[in-house]
């Protein structure tokens, strides 16, 4: 057989589309179809549920799915990373049990990595994992966990030996979420949405035959998924447009994606609504204000420079150029945008400013701005470990001298949680 | 739009690096610098030749390259990056970019092949004693005079104005105002009536003079009445080309910082492996890479005849006023007591970094041109 091109490839995903799509169908048992015929994932195995074709084939093939109006396999949430997760790391028992009802969207996952105590230091993780028979035992908490109130799995990393160092003390497990071991509170945020929860963990238990690393080497398995995570982090948009046809089928995608979205409805918030300004600045006068418009300028100025920071980025990873520094700035450079926006914001919005809900401008959206934008330098690594990142791997500055990595993990230093009186 | 050098150009930039590395070392800048001059016409016209600079921008119909701003742009980063002492920015940017917007098809054939050439240095004479850029703040008066004109006034802030062979001044009819009634001319440097001052400059890389013009006799350049519109748009190239040569310096201070750090040993251990410095490098690269970003952004709206220029170009002045500055501060501070003696470099920048920031008008000036382009009031 001849080497496939993005012609032939198209032209057979599309014969089969022809052939099989039909909106009639639940999604499910669409999905199931859809599965079994590997062009829900063609990058993926051909024995799981895949063909075997270079990824560079999945926009051509998602192309010939929107030309159709075929609705393609779950990918939103947690779901996408334990799958990327199970493919790399599982046993084939984890590869049957778990893939087909993640790319059906049957089950949810989440993911539970972070704890109170560990959230740029991930590997310090200090939920316990003890071995009671052959079965695992779990105590402890972890925070910042997306969907954990409705799904059925979590991706859990706990640390299971203490005597040694603390990367290398972690396992990495797949958690029954729907256990009386395990108790999920939302947690409330300063914007007053509660877009994650907190998961207690007292004596759950996981078997053993799901645990996915060997003891020893839950990190390099979380290093897996948090990979994936950082490479998914841009597609948040693109699996967030349903499609608007009629029909059985698209109203249970749009349902999915709704409640999938719906933790991250403040999200374009927390950017800061550059694109809001210029109509603010005119509805309200401030433009007038010699002051207010050297601020507007200077907003300009951050993310103006921001996108075409990217496009250079981009442009040279097109040319297959390797990397310059302007490809490591954008998480950073965010932050400095939302919080320039958010003084912007403040200066335009005035008493106003005051106010929140309906009492306030734009029925909140202003009011929200205000207290999301803090959210951007903390989330998906602070703003202090992006730097660490750029200096580090950029601009290849020693590391600081490490006090944590060459002893035990039980003699670590922890918070200390009371004060001496 | 572009966003990226194409192969020719990023050879071209290594070329040129390598070029200005072997013939200005700070030694060699520091030596030029306390002249009166600040370069050496031999020498500047030996490696203009050999490198065709002053004559890349130029259309080959009047003995240049025919390059566009972007290669323009290429050549003011690396001389930023290099602090070259010599009379390119007046020459090719300010009085060849003048000739070329104003200028008549006649007035350019016989003006530009000597530029090119790099037989004839040039400047443009439009600020006077308030420093200030606009068109209105000109007061210099042209009076008709036969077919010549006598210039009368005084100009000040003229880059290389003390040794430029010829000069472009900006001023205007008697009794005009605003962007009326304002011409073009071109005088020669010794010109009787002229009397031309070296001021004293805090950076001394970019020598500075004070013209008084006593009734000197001046050639129209381009339409009586007409020099409003060429103007602007000269400016606007000038502050595109300023803002790249300021990211050239930039660059170059933040990698002598880094350098620095890395070699530094203090309380047992190299500087940069202390997270302080770290994240002030990080801070750095981010204002830099920023600043390149939006500096080639506006070099390759030019060439492109971006209708949003005026305001492109003043973001990219003001975006790399804050950065250079920004970057020089740091650099001080990452260098510790040494970076505040006159021995050490980091100074001829730090002074580069404070000159450009105000040299055709501060942040403050761009930001508000920006608004009056994006932000006007409905």
């Amino acid at each position: 057989m001849s080497e496939p091109t993005e012609d032939s490839v198209r032209a057979e995903a599309r014969a089969w589309l022809q052939e099989n799509w039909d909106p009639a169908l639940g999604l499910v048992e669409w999905r199931k179809k859809l599965a079994a015929s590997g062009w829900g994932v063609p990058h993926w195995p051909k024995q799981w549920y895949g063909r075997d074709l270079p990824v560079k084939f999945n926009a051509p093939i998602e192309d010939e799915f929107r030309k159709i109006g075929a609705v393609g396999v779950a990918k939103a949430g947690i779901r996408t990373l334990a799958a990327a997760t199970i493919l790399a790391h599982g046993t084939d028992l984890h590869k049957q049990k778990f893939l087909l009802p993640i790319l059906t969207g049957e089950d949810t996952w989440c993911q539970l990595f972070s704890e109170p105590g560990s959230g740029s230091d991930m590997a310090g993780a200090v939920t316990r994992a003890d071995k009671q028979g052959n079965k695992w035992v779990i105590n402890g908490q972890k925070v910042w966990t997306t969907s954990a109130h409705k799904a059925q799995w979590g991706l859990l990393l706990a640390r299971a030996n203490w005597d040694v160092a603390k990367h290398k003390g972690l396992a990495y497990f797949i958690l029954d979420m729907k256990q009386p071991g395990v108790q999920v509170h939302p947690l409330r945020q300063m914007n007053g949405h509660a877009s994650f929860n907190q998961v207690f963990f007292t004596d759950a238990i996981v078997e053993p035959e799901f645990l996915v690393s060997e003891v020893g080497d839950g990190w390099t398995v979380a290093t897996t998924t948090l990979m994936h995570e950082r490479r998914g982090a841009d597609g948040l948009r693109s699996w967030a447009t349903a499609s608007q046809a009629q029909g059985r089928i698209y109203e249970e995608e749009r349902a999915e994606i709704a409640t999938t979205m719906e933790p991250y409805k403040w999200y374009p918030q927390r950017a800061g609504r550059v694109d809001l300004v210029m109509e603010r600045a005119k509805s309200t006068g401030k433009i007038a204000d010699p002051i207010v418009r050297q601020e507007i300028a200077k907003l300009l100025i951050l993310s103006k420079a921001a996108e075409w920071t990217a496009r250079r980025a981009r442009a040279a990873q097109e040319q297959g150029k390797p990397q310059g520094p302007e490809g490591s700035l954008g998480k950073l450079v965010s932050s400095h945008v939302a919080r320039q926006a958010a003084r912007v914001h403040t200066y335009l919005t005035g008493a106003d400013a005051l106010l929140t809900g309906e009492d306030s401008p734009m029925n909140g959206v202003i009011a929200e701005i205000l207290v999301s934008v803090p959210a951007t330098s903390i989330a998906g690594g602070t703003d202090e470990i992006q730097r660490n990142i750029i200096s580090e791997r950029v601009l290849k500055m020693p590391k600081e001298p490490s006090v944590d990595t060459n002893k035990p993990f039980k003699d670590v230093p922890r918070n200390i949680t009371s004060r001496a009186s | 739009m572009r966003f990226s050098f194409t192969p020719e150009q990023e050879e071209f930039r290594a070329s040129l690096r390598r070029a200005l590395e072997a013939r200005s070392p700070t030694k060699e800048v520091r030596r030029l610098m306390a002249t009166d001059d600040g370069f050496e016409r031999e020498g500047w016209k030996k490696l203009n030749q050999e490198l065709g600079l002053t004559a890349l921008h130029i259309p080959e119909a009047y003995g240049g390259g025919g390059f566009g701003t972007s290669e323009l742009a290429i050549v003011l980063e690396e001389m930023g990056r290099g602090l070259l002492c010599a009379p390119f920015f007046s020459t090719a940017v300010l009085a060849t970019t003048a000739i070329l917007n104003a200028g008549s098809e006649e007035e350019k054939k016989a003006l530009l092949p000597s530029i090119a050439a790099g037989e004839t240095t040039a400047t443009l004479a439009f600020s006077e004693d308030s420093g200030l850029t606009d068109a209105a703040s000109i007061a210099m008066t042209a009076t008709p005079s036969g077919a010549l004109y006598r210039l009368h006034g005084a100009k000040s802030f003229v880059l290389d104005g003390h040794t430029a062979d010829l000069i472009v001044v900006l001023a205007r009819r008697g009794g005009s105002r605003g962007d009326e009634g304002l011409s073009f001319f071109t005088v020669s440097g010794d010109s009787p009536g002229l009397s031309r001052k070296l001021l004293k400059t805090m950076d001394e890389t970019r020598k500075l003079a004070r013209l008084e013009f006593n009734h000197v006799e001046a050639k129209l350049l381009g339409e009586a009445g007409g020099a409003a519109a060429p103007f602007a748009r000269t400016m606007q190239q000038a502050i595109v080309c300023l803002a790249n040569e300021m990211v050239g310096g930039a660059e170059r201070l933040r990698e002598d910082s880094l350098a620095y750090v890395q070699m530094r040993m203090q309380f047992g251990r190299a500087l940069a492996s202390f997270q302080t410095m770290k994240h002030k490098a990080a801070d750095m690269l981010v204002d830099v890479e920023m600043a390149k970003s939006a500096a080639y952004y506006a070099a390759a709206a030019l060439d492109e005849g971006d209708e949003e220029m005026p305001a492109l170009a003043s973001l990219a002045k003001a975006c790399a006023s804050e950065a250079y500055l920004q970057t020089a501060i740091h650099a001080v501070q990452m260098h510790g007591g040494i970076g505040f003696t006159w021995d050490n470099d980091t100074h001829l920048w730090f002074k580069r970094a404070k000159s450009s920031e105000i040299l055709f008008g501060d942040a403050n000036l761009h930001r508000e041109k920006m608004m009056q382009t994006w932000g006007e009031r409905s």
